[in-house]
């Protein structure tokens, strides 16, 4: 059985439908890329994974049951900003979720238990490469690190699922490579299944399994909200070639001139 | 040469900025003073230096003839226990009630109106009420400072409350969070400096409401020997007493300013 079905998805806001009928399985450790013009509802398909919105028709399957409908462990996320608490250091954040496993009430731990959650903390924040940031404050460390910090927060906890909203788009290019280097190799690592936003469509096509573009497939200049995007692309990746990134492109760029408008 | 606009003082002539009109006031005073005094020497409305240091003298640092105690010191601690009273009881009930209405839409639902309406209420003008139902002693005026500032330290501390970005609720939440652990580990040590911001703020209308219940009814207190002394024109003591009153409440917020910066350094910083 596919970890996560989708059957027959919309999701409407109104008179607007961001999205429709969407359709697809995706097996457990499946590396998933979305791309897609801005506004098209990418990150209002994570947030239906999240449990923070729920569908307006269809179905959200994960493990067969509908997908809970609020925020819990077995979906991690790290967002564009905002992931990581900013009143504990690099450590404590990592540690945060051991925390509060152990003590369900006090959501804090001592003596033996806190040095070994500590540990297997300090052991994380390595395997992301902050060893020498772990007493830092999150105001203290770059945009990159504090993405690297929430990565880390957000893997030691183990979900099933871990969600990315276009986590390294406010980051320079060079850092955002050595980013994805380390989200692929912590996903074969961790044996996670992935869904990652990105806007470089280029990058989706060489990160991870599989591709999806999220793309109006009809289109009205005047109520761009009457129809909504589909997944109009679900490619294997490594073997698509030029031509077909050129189409995806034009595509893509066109509906987002719309949209803009 | 720059722009006025451009144009910074350095950190000399800060200073010496910031003094100028201190000194332009003291100077004003004392040529006032000198001419009033010259008129008519039992002038009590712009004392001379030497009846300031006289009425010093006798309330600080000499013990009273009537009950032997130090009239300033018994006046500071009388009108600092019932400040701090007043204002420690209303920041705990502005945390637990501005968390719970700030962070739990249920609650929010039920409380916000109540807090609304009862900060439109002047508290001056519900005084006599706390009078006749707490009496004339010391709980009717730590009442007063309470009612009078914790609707503002409730609404203030529920506003912080919701602006906590709801990424980082949800974050809680992923790393199984329930809603206690959320409010424990997330709002509760998040909301704790701007508590101390808010009380920094109230502290100003605490100390009105203070020495608003202290000039009405009390046996010792700042804001009673004000009053007390206003019968005899005694700017003497009262001028004094302004300045001395002015230097605590600066006090109070410098410290709590500074404890803020110090305790949690990641709210300072990332500002
Ligand atoms: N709470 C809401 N109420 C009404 N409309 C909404 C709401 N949230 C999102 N939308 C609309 O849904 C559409 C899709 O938004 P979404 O944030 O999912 O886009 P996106 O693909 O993530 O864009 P971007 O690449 O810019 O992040 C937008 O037109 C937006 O205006
Ligand atoms: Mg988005």
């Amino acid at each position: 059985m596919a970890a996560i079905e989708i059957k027959n998805l919309w999701k409407e806001y109104g008179q607007d439908v961001v999205l429709e009928r969407l359709n697809a399985k995706v097996e457990e450790g499946e590396f998933v890329t979305v791309v897609g013009a801005s506004g098209c509802g990418k990150t209002t398909f994570l947030k239906m994974m999240l449990g923070t919105e729920s569908p307006t028709r269809g179905q959200l399957l994960l493990d067969g049951k509908p997908i809970p409908d609020e925020p819990d462990e077995t979906r991690g996320i790290v967002f564009q900003r905002y992931s990581v608490l900013p009143h504990l250091t690099a450590v404590e954040n990592v540690m945060l979720a051991g925390e509060l496993e152990s003590s369900r009430w006090l959501g804090r731990v001592f003596g033996g238990k806190r040095r070994a959650l500590r540990e297997q903390a300090e052991e994380m924040l390595a395997s992301v490469g902050l060893d020498q940031a772990l007493g830092k404050y999150p105001h203290e460390l770059s945009g990159g690190m504090q993405q690297r910090l929430a990565l880390a927060q957000a893997l030691i906890k183990k979900p099933r699922i871990l969600l990315l909203d276009e986590p390294f788009g406010a980051l320079d290019p060079g850092i955002r490579r050595d980013m994805h280097e380390l989200v692929l190799d912590l996903w074969r690592k961790q044996d996670l299944t992935v869904f990652m936003i990105t806007h470089d469509l280029a990058e989706g096509f060489f990160l991870g399994t599989r591709m999806w573009v999220f793309d109006k497939e009809r289109l009205d200049p005047q109520t761009p909200g009457s129809y909504g995007a589909r997944i109009t692309y679900d490619l294997p990746v490594g073997n698509s070639d030029k031509g077909t990134l050129q189409s995806i492109t034009q595509s893509v760029d066109s509906t987002a001139r719309v949209l803009g408008a | 040469m720059k722009k006025l606009i451009n144009r910074q003082a350095g950190p000399v002539g800060r200073w010496a900025l910031g003094l100028l009109p201190f000194v332009i006031l003291a100077v004003l005073y004392l040529v006032a003073s000198d001419a009033r005094l010259d008129a008519n020497p039992n002038d009590k409305l712009l004392p001379s230096l030497s009846s300031f240091s006289d009425a010093i003298e006798r309330m600080a640092f000499e013990p009273s003839k009537r009950s032997g105690e130090y009239t300033l010191l018994v006046d500071t601690l009388a009108s600092l226990q019932r400040l701090g009273i007043g204002v420690a009881i209303s920041a705990l009930i502005g945390l637990v009630v501005g968390i719970a209405t700030g962070s739990l839409p249920l609650f929010r639902a039920g409380i916000s109106p109540l807090v609304t309406g009862m900060s439109l209420v002047p508290p001056l003008a519900i005084l006599p009420i706390l009078f006749i139902i707490f009496g004339l002693g010391e709980l009717a005026k730590v009442m007063l400072i309470i009612i009078g500032i914790t609707p503002f330290l409730i609404r203030d501390l529920q506003q912080r409350a919701e602006e906590i970005p709801t990424e980082q609720i949800i974050k809680m939440q992923t790393l199984g969070a329930n809603t206690w652990q959320i409010i424990t580990r997330l709002v509760w040590p998040q909301i704790m400096p701007r508590l101390l911001s808010s009380v920094r703020l109230s502290l100003g209308s605490a100390w009105l409401f203070l020495i608003a219940a202290e000039a009405i009814a009390a046996t010792e207190g700042l804001g009673y020997r004000i009053f007390l002394v206003r019968r005899y024109l005694a700017m003497d003591v009262i001028l004094p007493y302004v300045a001395w009153i002015t230097f605590l409440a600066f006090a109070l917020d410098f410290a709590l300013k500074r404890y803020s910066q110090w305790r949690y350094p990641w709210f300072h910083g990332a500002q």
